[in-house]
């Protein structure tokens, strides 16, 4: 049964990207544990303005797991203790009464921060700009049921295409890569015939975007599937590997 | 009172939109180049609109309030997308979709608009396959489809629980294609926070950078804005944190008509309410409804015991079960639309028969459906959701069933627009969600996306043409001029007066009592006393939050509660507006449900020879009524009756 817990915040606070951090300490009292760790964030934040101070500041919108805004690194996870779920579908009773919870931002290369627990993800738009669609225009397609695909394929399609484009694989990554991210978008179009056309193309360009603005490489090291709030197989990111190999081969 | 142009084409309904094509003015491709046009929002049809204007060789600055385009609200919205293929072969037709959705709409949308909708519905499909959007597919390698509530065809289609992601996220790749190319400048984290008039059309916007807190001007020969509805002016809504409704205000004090205000929906099937922390209503999919059954008990002792938390749903026996929309609504059951199965549920809680500790709430079941389909089968189908809801609750409703309430969910009310999707200010379009064209007095399921992508990729880039092409003579507009200045000056006002309040409360807090005022006057039943009632608290609230909101920090740095305060302001303001439009319309129809305008059963009462109108609200200065222009609906190919889901 979900009760009422007193806990110890240790917040990452800086209030921008070229200025020094350091962790604050804060005490809650009587939080509902059925409570989600927004919400936990939101009574803080109550609290911090009831006493003439700044409000931590976070990044969040949909609150139901989809959007990919909410991120924080909640006692050494991103995302938090609970696997296949976003900080925003974390709830209290994932903790107990008298816990310290450590929370910081994303720290990753690839992701400054603008302030506390706030960075900039932009990066990740860019890659998709660099390739992450089928090139069509609007109108003058053919009829959605022309090409028959395997429903195999199409699931396997959906599962890779669940990325919210959160950030949380590079975060997690020791090297900050975003293979796990590049690698999804690049399988999800690769085993759909209407991406297949061109998926060489898209895989070299993606990468070599990943590359260009500082992310690391792959080490196999399995961190980012393990923490991904979306279960994306790092089976992709050897697709990703076949696909790019294969385009390398042809040049 | 105004004279109300809509400017639908003449002719047969089936034809009128194949002739407005075929007769509406275009600009060659040299000029499109010379032509900027202004896009506020990234959501399905912000970015759909965005993608192909470029496409077409317009120049595009294109804004959004999150850190990418990726994450506007359509992104949640989880159960399909209506398309009128009849790929199912049970007799789907754009004929049919158009009836289905005026029917469900309760006749108060226009004939011509929905037709438009259901008749390009289809490419909508073809297109987002087109674009590698995974849809659900049979064993066959063609696309599945399920039904949504208010109809009796398969017209659904959908990518698991994840519909809205998979199709924004189609959007959002061309969408980046274009940004790829500079065809589109893409801001984001900008805020629109005021319209800009240069000779009476709209010219461009001041947005306030979220990150800096500078205010910015930007200028362009159209504007269109795609950014959503305004029902967290409730507080609690399935809504994302940060939807909201300023921006389309902004362009209601600057002229723009806003229309029916008072038609917000209210989703049958959300997560109950449990505390007052509580930042959000978490829906579940409409696409439950399809196999999991609404019950309460028929015995008010065993409602007390649920309610005292003595016994479990599992201990009700199958005889002592109401399966209420199934008993008062045999031909559609559990499949009618929103507006009914969330007033039957209000009916049965306030009748004492709810079925959680607030006594606000009923079961959805799906024991039914796990011993006709396997539990294998209804993972398949929903596993993600069941996922979600046990998360949230702490329950597994494989075992128990679900809980749930209505909430606040979608707008059908919002900025005029004509035929052209035009607002009242020339040069001023509104698309998807923040116009009010399409889903008259209630929408149906699955019908938001259609619409949002049917104005996006279909709809706007033509008629946007048709104003654009006297353009092509207007050199690009400096940011200097006059109005700009004065725009960006009155903006800069407000937010010093609300930086130099330094009240007692915090905004949520004087959210929250908005939120309600609005549930217990302006929610899911409303009656002329409540309204008014309403519109006088309104007042002093908005007083209130003027002489007492605590906002911390500076007005020109990031500032998470300023953000949050200059929407609110507004939200106080809409309330107002939705509360005079609700007074209004002496009638029920569709998610607008007056008391004392009933049947004898309970259902909606529909007054059309008094109503059959859009009220298209027009301001009239800071402390003055708005005034209430009326456009008549013509209805010539369909007879309006009086909804009926029971046979």
């Amino acid at each position: 049964m979900d009760k009422n817990i007193n806990i110890t915040l240790k917040v990452w606070r800086q209030r921008g990207p070229k200025e020094k951090g350091k962790f604050e300490t804060y005490q809650l009292k009587n939080v509902f544990q059925g409570a989600s760790f927004l919400e936990m964030l939101d009574i803080l934040n109550e609290q911090l303005i009831n006493e003439g101070k700044d409000p931590v500041v976070f990044d969040h919108d949909c609150r139901e797991g989809i959007c990919g805004m909410c991120s924080l690194y909640v006692n050494g996870h991103p995302h938090g203790p609970a696997t296949g779920a976003t900080t925003c579908q974390l709830y209290m009773r994932r903790f107990h009464d008298g816990e310290t919870i450590t929370i910081e931002p994303w720290r990753s290369a690839g992701f400054p921060i603008i302030r506390d627990l706030m960075v900039d993800r932009s990066a990740y738009d860019k890659i998709i700009q660099a390739g992450g669609f089928v090139s069509v225009n609007t109108g003058g397609v053919p009829d959605a049921n022309a090409i028959p695909i395997p429903k195999k394929n199409a699931d396997l399609a959906m599962d890779a295409a669940a990325c919210i484009g959160c950030g949380a694989c590079a975060a997690a990554c020791k090297n900050g890569s975003a293979m796990l991210f590049v690698s999804a978008k690049v399988s999800q179009l690769a085993l759909l015939p209407q991406g297949r056309v061109e998926a060489s193309r898209r895989a070299k360009a993606m990468l070599a975007k990943m590359d260009e603005l500082g992310f690391g490489n792959c080490t196999n090291t399995r961190a980012c599937e393990a923490e991904c709030p979306k279960k994306i197989s790092v089976s992709n990111i050897a697709r990703l590997n076949r696909e790019f190999i294969s385009a390398k081969l042809k040049d | 009172m105004t004279d109300i142009n809509s400017k639908i084409p003449e002719g047969p309904l089936a034809e009128k939109w194949k002739n407005y094509k075929a007769h509406q003015k275009l600009v060659n491709p040299a000029n499109k180049r010379h032509l900027d046009v202004i896009v506020v929002g990234t959501g399905l049809a912000g970015a759909s609109a965005a993608a192909t204007l470029a496409e077409q060789g317009f120049n595009v600055l294109d804004f959004c309030i999150q850190d990418s385009p990726r994450r506007a609200h359509s992104i949640a919205a989880q159960g399909g997308i209506n398309a009128a293929k009849n790929y199912q072969n049970d007799g789907d037709s754009v004929y049919r979709l158009f009836y289905d959705t005026i029917k469900g709409g309760d006749y108060r949308a226009r004939e011509a608009n929905v037709y438009r909708l259901a008749e390009v519905s289809s490419n909508i499909i073809d297109q987002c396959v087109a674009q590698g959007v995974p849809f659900a597919r049979e064993y066959g390698g063609l696309l599945d489809n399920r039904s949504f509530g208010g109809v009796q065809v398969s017209r659904t289609f959908y990518a698991r629980g994840q519909t809205g992601q998979q199709l924004l996220l189609g959007a959002y790749s061309a969408l980046s294609r274009q940004i790829g190319k500079g065809k589109v400048k893409m801001y984001t984290r900008h805020e629109m926070v005021d319209l800009v008039i240069v000779d009476g059309r709209a010219r461009g916007i001041i947005t306030r950078n979220l990150i800096t807190g500078k205010l910015e001007r930007y200028a362009a020969h159209a504007v269109v804005l795609a950014t959503g509805g305004y029902v967290n002016t409730f507080f609690l809504s399935t809504n994302a944190m940060a939807s909201n409704g300023s921006a389309a205000w902004q362009c209601f004090k600057k002229g723009a008509y806003f229309a029916n205000p008072c038609m917000v929906q209210i989703h049958p099937t959300c997560i109950p309410v449990h505390g007052d922390f509580q930042s959000k209503l978490t829906l579940m999919s409409e696409s439950l409804r399809n196999d999991g059954r609404i019950w309460v008990p028929k015995k008010l002792e065993d409602a007390k015991a649920l309610q005292a938390g003595t016994k479990k749903g599992k201990d009700i026996p199958e005889e002592d079960r109401d399966y209420y929309l199934e008993r008062r609504y045999p031909a559609f059951g559990n499949l009618v639309p929103r507006d009914v199965a969330s007033r039957a549920a209000k009916e049965r809680c306030d009748a004492g028969f709810g079925v959680n500790n607030t006594g606000l709430a009923v079961f959805l079941d799906f024991n039914e459906a796990i011993q006709r389909m396997g539990k294998e089968a209804v993972t398949q189908k929903y596993g993600n959701l069941f996922d979600m809801y046990q998360e949230i609750t702490d329950e597994n409703p494989y075992e128990t069933p679900m809980m749930i309430y209505p909430a606040l969910h979608y707008s059908m009310g919002g900025l005029w627009v004509d035929y052209e999707l035009e607002t009242s200010i020339p040069g001023l379009f509104a698309i998807g969600e923040c116009n009010f064209s399409d889903h008259g007095a209630n929408r149906l399921g699955a019908s938001a996306l259609m619409q949002g992508l049917a104005d996006g990729y279909f709809v706007l880039p033509y008629t946007i043409q048709n104003y654009l092409s006297d353009q092509i003579q207007v050199p690009r507009f400096k940011t200097d001029a006059p109005e700009f200045a004065e725009a960006e000056k009155s903006i800069q006002a407000r937010i010093n007066k609300l930086m130099g309040i330094q009240g007692k409360e915090s905004v949520d807090s004087i959210h929250k009592k908005l939120g309600h005022i609005m549930w217990e006057y302006i929610g899911m039943a409303r009656d002329a006393e409540g309204l008014k009632k309403a519109i006088e608290e309104l007042k002093a609230l908005k007083k209130e939050f003027w002489t007492n909101v605590h906002i911390p920090g500076k007005g020109d740095d990031q500032n998470i509660e300023l953000e949050k305060a200059l929407r609110l302001a507004d939200f106080i303001e809409i309330g107002s507006l939705m509360a005079h439009d609700a007074l209004d319309r002496a009638e029920s129809c569709g998610g607008h449900f007056r008391t004392e305008h009933q049947t004898e059963e309970g259902e909606a009462l529909r007054h059309d020879d008094k109503f059959m109108y859009v009220s298209c609200w027009e301001y009239k200065g800071e402390d003055e009524d708005p005034v209430m222009n009326k456009e008549m609906l013509n209805y010539q190919f369909v007879v309006p009756m009086t909804r009926n889901y029971k046979k």
